[in-house]
């Protein structure tokens, strides 16, 4: 009896699973198979289309690298720490989640324009956020860095804190623990957090178009092209775009999977 | 003069209290704090260690008092129970962790390393992962790891707790090889034989407080009271009023006669287990104390039994694996039970 229902429960939650990855693959499966071979050739030699990939995948390289330095450190301190405030400042980094990303680039603009404290200080050296690649990858990091941070807290979150006051009792210093002890031990979850971010950050659109239509990066460049040339000129670049980003997509879950096994 | 001195010690972690805790070690101590798990022995050793502040009281290493001092400037050494091996290193790379910074050759260190891993026999592990190791090497490797540090006091927290019988024996005369070397050892565990078979000195803990310490051969002798009795290991241990002379009254249910001084009004009595014998029949022999009793319970230990009997108040007796099958005592059976009044030992 217990046998049957559960035969039938289990045949609901298949048939309900597979129509939502369905829904997942079917899109993505039409569109690539409405664009002809050499169509997806004609697009991976168009320069334009070239530049705009190179620009989004070493800017999004860039901006996780750079606020790596300082989600990292807040990121074990936010793991470590108890303090009156934490919640809030947990909310905070997730923030960029759920605020529409148009809006985040609002804030962005706001934040890096000419008459800013920010915008002055980068023209004082000639540089101006925006329309530059440094203001895309600020936007890129605005969206992504929550990734990073919630992933190599939960990472830190599972170094035992007894294995970093072992190694203070041994004679080493705090600084000395982070980097031999606490960052080696949640080094996987921070990888998993910097590919997530890094691919996340390929993946923006809405704030960085706000803060920066040129250069254009490839999610902004096939806006344009549907824009101006309707679907079939947007298709291809979006296919080419797509594989590249299927390429992080698989690292992601191969590391994902690792983590996994070895956890097991 | 004390190599490690704790001096009114008090501390308060949410529920859980230490309360005004004193202890002195000497050098060469081997120091065992004994109490059941949760009685703060763990908190005892990590605010020696400096891994916790103390709420007040201080920590003097040699006259110097170190209650504040950077963890990493203490040379106090503390393995924990569970090892703390350092799961992305070999056992090689976990032993050298300290030696970091030092201003040692290569091949100093590499002697070094090898000393202590032929010390602590692991030589052969060296170059192993430390996934796969069991128990008892990776506390001979958390012990490498840290002797190698030169500690001047070895703080151990259950450090035979999970091992196995034979794995315990090798490790307990690794331990005393320590402490015989020159290194102070605190020693904290719940299990009396431990404090037995190792210790000089040992303190009782009891709800966050001390309530007994002295040299082990005292302590276990003269429990101050019935916690530590029972804790020691002494199960037959009872309060009396001795009333007229030689005459022990116990829970005003059983008369034991007993060798006291005139003088001693009320006490308490310890006999052991081993000094009492079982008989079916009455025996005709200089015990001055013949009891007749039901057995209640038959414990196996290792090598003997424990026979539980009533005789108005439940008495422990140890006899062999032989006597039990030659007099085939059974729970429920009636049997009649003996001691000598120089068996009980009397602590005013």
């Amino acid at each position: 009896m217990y046998k049957n229902k559960l035969r039938k429960f289990d045949i609901i939650i298949l048939l309900l699973g597979g129509l939502v990855l369905l829904f997942i693959i079917s899109p993505l499966l039409s569109m690539f198979l409405a664009t002809t071979p050499a169509q997806i050739f004609e697009t991976s030699k168009d320069p334009e289309v070239l530049n705009s990939i190179w620009l989004t995948l070493w800017v999004s390289l860039a901006a996780t690298v750079f606020f790596s330095i300082g989600a990292i450190p807040l990121s074990y301190f936010l793991a470590r720490s108890n303090f009156r405030f934490k919640n809030l400042v947990n909310g905070i980094v997730d923030l960029p989640v759920v605020i529409p990303h148009s809006a985040a680039g609002i804030a962005i603009l706001g934040f890096i324009s000419r008459d800013t404290v920010l915008g002055k200080m980068g023209s004082a050296i000639g540089l101006n956020f925006v329309g530059h690649p440094a203001g895309i990858a600020l936007a890129m990091a605005f969206v992504s860095i929550p990734f990073l941070i919630n992933a190599a807290r939960d990472g830190f979150e599972n170094v035992p804190v007894r294995l970093e006051k072992t190694a203070l009792n041994l004679g080493a210093s705090p600084v000395r623990v982070f980097f031999t002890i606490s960052l080696p031990l949640a080094w996987k979850n921070i990888l998993s957090g910097l590919i997530m971010m890094f691919a996340r950050g390929l993946s923006e659109f809405g704030a960085v178009i706000i803060v920066a239509y040129h250069p254009m990066i490839t999610p902004v460049l096939i806006f344009e092209r549907f824009g101006a040339f309707g679907l079939k000129y947007a298709r291809p670049v979006s296919v080419v775009f797509i594989a590249v980003c299927l390429v992080f997509f698989i690292l992601l879950r191969s590391l994902a999977t690792e983590k996994k096994n070895a956890h097991a | 003069m004390p190599m490690l001195s704790i001096r009114n010690l008090s501390v308060k972690l949410g529920d859980f209290e230490l309360n005004n805790i004193n202890l002195e070690l000497g050098q060469g101590d081997y120091y065992v704090l004994l109490g059941k798990s949760g009685v703060g022995k763990t908190v005892l050793l990590e605010i020696i260690a400096g891994l916790i502040t103390p709420d007040s009281g201080q920590v003097f290493l040699n006259n110097e008092d170190i209650t504040h001092q950077k963890i990493q400037h203490r040379k106090v050494g503390i393995v924990f129970q569970d090892y703390s091996v350092f799961p992305h290193l070999s056992v090689k790379q976990n032993i050298a962790y300290p030696l970091k910074g030092n201003k040692l050759s290569h091949k100093q260190k590499e002697n070094l390393i090898y000393d202590y891993a032929e010390i602590t026999n692991i030589t052969h592990l060296l170059d192993r992962n430390t996934h796969k190791l069991s128990g008892g090497e990776l506390q001979r490797v958390a012990l490498a790891r840290m002797l190698i540090t030169k500690p001047q006091c070895l703080l151990l927290d259950e450090p035979l707790a999970s091992l196995d019988v034979q794995l315990k024996g090798d490790l307990r005369n690794l331990l005393r090889k320590i402490n015989q070397s020159g290194t102070t050892i605190l020693h904290v565990t719940h299990d009396y034989e431990e404090a037995i078979a190792l210790s000089n000195k040992v303190a009782v803990m009891h709800e966050g407080e001390i309530v007994q310490k002295g040299k082990t051969k005292d302590v276990f002798q003269n429990p101050a009271n019935d916690f530590v009795a029972h804790f020691t290991g002494i199960k037959n241990f009872f309060i009396a009023e001795f009333n007229p002379p030689h005459t022990a009254h116990v829970n005003g249910v059983l008369e034991i006669h007993v060798s006291n001084e005139a003088n001693i009004k009320s006490g308490k009595i310890i006999i052991r287990g081993e000094e009492i014998i079982l008989s079916n029949t009455s025996l005709d022999s200089s015990a001055t104390n013949n009891f007749k009793g039901t057995i209640k319970q038959i414990t196996p230990y290792l090598v003997n039994y424990e026979i539980i009997v009533d005789i108005g108040i439940e008495i422990s007796a140890v006899i062999s694996e032989d006597s039990l099958n030659k007099f085939r005592f059974k729970e429920g059976n009636n049997v009649c039970v003996s001691f000598k009044s120089s068996a009980i030992k009397i602590i005013p």
